[in-house]
């Protein structure tokens, strides 16, 4: 994209590299440069829907401003018959709508790249090393849609319908995904499907094929599911039996709440029109928590979503959450920070300030989704772990995995039954003759509690935040404080094992060893295959899941010579972590690969890096 | 024939539920002898036990500060939350939309409600949230050895001779303007007042807003203090004299139709208010509001109700819950089936 790439510009893709001749089928990317606001963004799903329903993989990445309308915003599909969804470094067909960033764009693109653009533009005149393809766009708009004020969007879909004639792509599949994309109405399909045969018309009539890129039908794509990693999480909660969700907006954690409201008020409502959950929009993040927590104590499943301002704010009830044992579900899609950051941009930056959320000794559970798969599986269990553990639950995203669309396997209904955790009934307590909240009977450092409203006299205990004894009372007494702080350290302990563990992608008895999380997967999956090809490098590679880490984390590093931690900050957030965990002697082994700029981790960065650190 | 009668039976007297008030009691209390706070502790012993209140199903939960540590020091037998410096409302928020059929009782003070938990504090209002608020207000930090808060008044004088020359927040204006249903002032020293007024509290769905005016003996209980025993004696004020008919003892009172407002409350039961300011309606907001200005503006200490409204909607009401408490809805209402989530697979392909 222009604005990250623009001095790599003139450099060569791998694909793009291919003779004009040769046909290059299903494995490009396409860059859509439009204003924020302009409703590019049913014209971009339509396109990227066609390719999908070709049975190609194919993903979207949406690079768009914090602002409402008029900044200039970036889409990029890209298909990928090998089913690689990383972002692309390299943009091989850009489709220039926006004048501003016009020139730019096409300056960012490769050799022998692709460009359509409106005409009166006249890219042309910067590259000689492109192929140009100019469309009268207003011209052809005008022909197809008679009522002016809705030429600003059907202009979309004419560039559409331009690329899909380019690419042969099959105009029944675009369609189809315009029949789903506008539903029931029928006047807006029509428009809308004239716009893209007038397109696609117009490339056939007055346009030459001058470049190799094309999409065929495969059969990659059957019985998948596409969806943005918000929703997953919004529908991972609802099948969570979530009842009480307090949020305050923020990008880009806004649809995780959005989605969970939408899926509650279809799914979640009584046959008499009752609520079986309750929303509320809070007055700040700091309210938000507060009824997560005061919900979790009352015994409800509670849910906040939030990013990194959001996190800031939460600190000082996460501790509570922690000391006074409280369970609660932050989602957390993370943004670049410090600070208000660029609200529209991924990382991974939030890791180690989450892991110590608070002041104090204080530790987090943090689970780490890598997938939308994940973030509905993350999304459910996120609250079995919270109310068996007893403590707020993190769940760390970010806005690449939260905000964009995703193919996936379709997601698999829970296998276990809820698990509340360790809760006394009136009953339990007329057997046992009382109970001690905050003492460790069963060994796993996790206490029994009551909910308010329990029917027993001895059911009542006195929850704070202040120092206190294993029977809830206040104390300042120094072994009875140190008591409860070494029993959260073995309940910490406790989570290791209760958490997802990590998942060995990729096992070749290298010497070498790879750890990530999230995200990072794909650029990593992607590069350790150009490097097998490219250099017959192998390396393992392990993705931990959840903090704190599982033990076969600290047995792959000591199993490997070296380890390459790759993420997403700038200050290498998860080895520190790790560096925290292993034993001295393991320390050393680490070394890191980071990737900060805002934009999606892309194959080539983690490849180039690990070209010049093993000197391949 | 007194000789004749049967004796009473043995043992303490007990309320409608047979719990003898001791069941309603706390742990020792901490705070310093004379405290205002443990009057009123006192005082909602009283009325839980007066109004037969299941101790089990109370709810209490409080912020930080001395007020904040009272819920310790009453009604041990029911659940007790001591959360985070000034945010409270948004705790209880959480607990009561857990279990909205809880009585759920928040005890914070001047510091804790109107400087650090003004945010929280003004939306809980406006959301008219059921609960009972109480303001332990004694204008003074006494944890961190008396500073101002910012409910003290304007020339009040700290001990070591600091004059405050920033005027009030006056939380019961506050409260009526933004939302609360039942909004009064009371003196931690009226036990008659104090008690009538939390008894139609617990009657009450909806905010109840009770600033209650509690000297700090240590910090704020000298000459020049405007929260002191002395000058609240002096300067206190009564709208109206309440009395308090609670909805299980079926009393016939006479009362006179002119100088006495009877308000039936959500349980059925009345809040009887004797006017003493013959114009005062307690029922109209603006009237309210201009009448706390106005004392305000004479330096006048109101007490007694100043705005019951039981028409309003409540937060819980307006989310239009089920009946049985979130908490305990059992899987097969809150996991959606397997068919659902299949169905929502097929949408997605």
């Amino acid at each position: 994209m222009a604005i990250g790439d623009l001095a790599l510009g003139q450099e060569q893709s791998t694909t793009a590299l291919a003779d004009a001749a040769k046909r290059v089928v299903n494995d490009f990317s396409i860059q859509v440069a439009t204003v924020n606001g302009s409703g590019s963004q049913s014209a971009n799903s339509v396109l990227l829907k066609s390719i999908f329903g070709m049975g190609v993989p194919v993903s979207g990445k949406n690079l768009f401003p914090s602002n409402i309308a008029g900044l200039p915003t970036w889409y990029t599909i890209r298909a990928s018959k090998d089913g690689y969804v990383a972002r692309k470094k390299y943009i091989d067909i850009l489709i220039a709508m926006n004048p501003e960033t016009a020139r730019e764009d096409i300056l960012a693109l490769p050799s022998h790249g692709v460009a359509i653009y409106d005409e009166s533009l006249n890219l042309k005149q910067y590259r000689d090393d492109v192929v140009c393809y100019p469309v009268p766009f207003d011209k052809i708009t005008a022909a197809v849609c008679p009522e002016a004020k809705l030429r600003k969007l059907v202009r979309n879909m004419v560039y559409v319908g331009v690329a899909a004639r380019l690419l042969d792509i099959d105009m029944n599949c675009v369609e189809a995904a315009l029949k789903k994309q506008f539903a029931k109405k029928q006047k807006a399909l029509d428009l809308n499907f004239g716009a893209v045969k007038a397109g696609a018309d117009y490339f056939a009539e007055k346009l030459t094929k001058q470049d190799p890129f094309f999409i065929e039908h495969m059969n990659a794509t059957s019985g998948k599911i596409v969806i943005d990693g918000n929703s997953a999480s919004g529908l991972g909660a609802v099948f969570a039996g979530v009842t009480v969700v307090a949020w305050y907006p923020i990008t880009p954690s806004t649809s995780v709440v959005e989605a969970t409201i939408e899926y509650l008020r279809k799914f979640r409502v009584t046959e008499d029109g009752k609520a079986t959950f309750a929303v509320v929009q809070a007055e700040d993040e700091l309210a938000a928590i507060g009824m997560v927590l005061g919900a979790g104590w009352a015994g409800a499943r509670s849910m906040t979503a939030t990013s990194g301002p959001g996190i800031s704010l939460m600190a000082e009830f996460s501790g509570l959450g922690y000391f006074a044992e409280i369970p609660g579900v932050i989602f957390d899609v993370q943004r670049t920070g410090p600070s208000t950051g660029m609200p529209t941009r991924t990382s991974q930056a939030d890791l180690l300030f989450t892991a110590f959320l608070s002041h104090g000794d204080t530790k987090q559970v943090i689970l780490l989704p890598g997938s939308v798969k994940e973030c509905f599986e993350f999304g459910y269990a996120a609250f079995d772990l919270a109310e068996r553990l007893q403590t707020p639950v993190f769940v760390l995203s970010d806005l690449d995995l939260g905000m964009n669309n995703w193919m996936s396997d379709p997601f698999i209904y829970p296998d276990k039954p809820l698990d509340r955790g360790k809760v006394l009934t009136a009953e339990d307590l007329t057997k046992l003759g009382g109970f001690a909240r905050y003492k460790d009977v069963d060994g796993d450092a996790i206490g029994y509690r009551t909910l308010p409203g329990t029917d027993h006299p001895k059911a009542a205990y006195f929850t704070r935040g202040s120092g206190h004894n294993e029977s809830a009372g206040y104390t300042e007494k120094p072994d009875e404080y140190v008591a409860v702080m070494e029993r959260l350290a073995r309940k910490f302990d406790t989570a290791r094992g209760l958490v997802p563990a990590p998942i060995l992608e990729r096992s070749n008895s290298s010497k070498i060893g790879i750890i990530a999380y999230g995200t990072s997967h794909y650029a990593i999956a992607e590069s350790l295959d150009d490097l097998k090809k490219a250099y017959d490098f192998d390396a393992d590679y392990l993705r931990v899941r959840a903090y704190p880490f599982n033990d076969e984390v600290a047995e792959f590093v000591a199993a490997h010579d070296r380890i390459y931690v790759v993420e997403q900050d700038r200050d290498a957030q998860l080895a520190s972590l790790l560096k925290l965990d292993l034993p001295a002697d393991q320390v050393t082994k680490l070394r890191s690969i980071l990737h900060y700029n805002g934009l999606p981790m892309d194959a080539q960065s983690v490849t180039d890096e690990l070209v010049t650190k093993e000197g391949l | 024939m007194a000789t004749a009668t049967a004796p009473p039976p043995a043992g303490p007297k007990v309320n409608r539920l047979g719990l003898p008030v001791l069941e309603y009691r706390g742990s020792k209390t901490t705070l310093c002898a004379g405290c205002g706070h443990n009057a009123i502790s006192e005082r909602i012993i009283d009325a839980m036990y007066e109004m037969g209140v299941q101790p089990e199903r109370l709810m209490k939960l409080s912020g930080i500060g001395c007020s904040s540590k009272s819920p310790a020091y009453f009604m041990s037998r029911s659940h007790s939350f001591n959360s985070v410096h000034g945010r409270m409302p948004s705790v209880s928020t959480g607990a009561i939309l857990g279990n909205h059929t809880m009585l759920a009782l928040g005890v914070s003070g001047d510091g804790d409600t109107a400087s650090i938990g003004m945010g929280q504090f003004v939306h809980l209002l406006r959301r008219n949230l059921p609960m009972i608020y109480i303001i332990e207000d004694n204008g003074v930090y006494g944890l961190t050895k008396g500073q101002f808060s910012a409910t003290a008044d304007i020339g009040s004088k700290l001990k070591t001779g600091v004059i405050n020359d920033l005027p009030p927040i006056d939380t019961c204006s506050l409260a009526i303007q933004l939302g609360a249903t039942f909004v009064g002032r009371s003196f931690s020293g009226d036990k008659k007042q104090l008690l009538a007024m939390l008894k139609a509290a617990i009657a009450h769905k909806g905010t109840v807003m009770l600033d209650v005016i509690s000297p700090c003996v240590t910090f704020n209980d000298h000459e020049g203090s405007t929260k002191s025993y002395k000058y609240m004696q002096e300067h206190d004020e009564p709208i109206n004299e309440l009395g308090f008919v609670p909805s299980f003892e079926d009393i016939e009172v006479e009362y006179d139709h002119g100088t006495t407002l009877d308000v039936r409350m959500h349980d059925g039961s009345s809040l009887r208010l004797r006017k003493i300011r013959e114009d005062y309606d307690p029922t109209d907001k603006i009237e309210s509001v201009k009448t706390l200005m106005e004392a305000h503006e004479k330096g006048e200490v109101l007490t007694g109700v100043f705005y019951v409204n039981t028409e309003k909607p409540s937060f819980t009401d307006l989310l239009n819950l089920v009946d049985q408490p979130l908490s305990t809805l059992p899987e097969s209402v809150i996991r959606p089936s397997k068919e659902v989530l299949d169905k929502v697979m097929a949408s997605l392909q």
